[in-house]
């Protein structure tokens, strides 16, 4: 599923909206999770998870090409956890 | 741009205060957001948001474990776990944000 299915779906599940208004939510949505993790805030959604910014530590890596030490900075990269019931319901399928 | 960690309620607000839908409106639709993927992961299927990134599924095979409080081995069924692939977009945006400590 890519975000126009999602768009179609929401649609679908509420038909008085116009077509545009459920595109708006959904980049909405979207939109102000970037802007949180952004400011360095967590965004968090009961039942569903958590999106938060989690610091990778400086490190010194390889390049795979040369075996060279390189000094890799740290950096910040962002984190999903999946909530307890999202956990649940994608484990008991199958 | 409001300040401190986001929720469901911060999300209807936004989509009350730029749609003009009502309250009620507005946080059901945030609600269907969520649940729609969801269920879409519930069903096995991968969820790609462009310029966000990917919710994928992992297949975890069966382990032995072990009881931390009783010692007692067991088996760890196979599990299926969502994990989240954040878009280089995101990536970026994340980087440049001004560390607060």
């Amino acid at each position: 599923m890519n975000r126009s299915d999602l768009v179609k779906r929401i649609q679908k599940a509420y038909p008085d909206l116009h077509g545009v208004e459920a595109d708006r939510v959904v980049r909405i949505v979207f939109n102000e999770i970037e802007e949180a993790l952004a400011r360095g805030d967590r965004a968090e959604f009961r039942g569903f998870g958590s999106f938060s910014v989690r610091l990778r530590p400086a490190h010194t890596g390889r390049n795979p090409k040369t075996g060279a030490a390189v000094q890799v900075p740290e950096k910040s990269v962002p984190y999903f956890r999946a909530g307890k019931e999202l956990r649940k319901r994608v484990d008991t399928e199958e | 741009m409001r300040k401190g960690t986001l929720t469901r309620a911060g999300l209807a607000r936004e989509i009350f205060e730029q749609l003009g839908v009502s309250q009620q409106l507005a946080s059901t639709l945030v609600d269907q957001v969520f649940e729609e993927i969801a269920e879409r992961l519930a069903n096995g299927e991968v969820v790609r948001i462009r310029n966000f990134g990917r919710f994928i599924l992992h297949r975890k095979g069966m382990r032995l474990g072990r009881n931390p409080n009783t010692q007692v081995e067991a088996v760890i069924k196979p599990r299926r776990v969502v994990s989240f692939r954040s878009s280089n977009n995101l990536k970026q945006r994340v980087n440049s944000a001004p560390r607060d400590e």
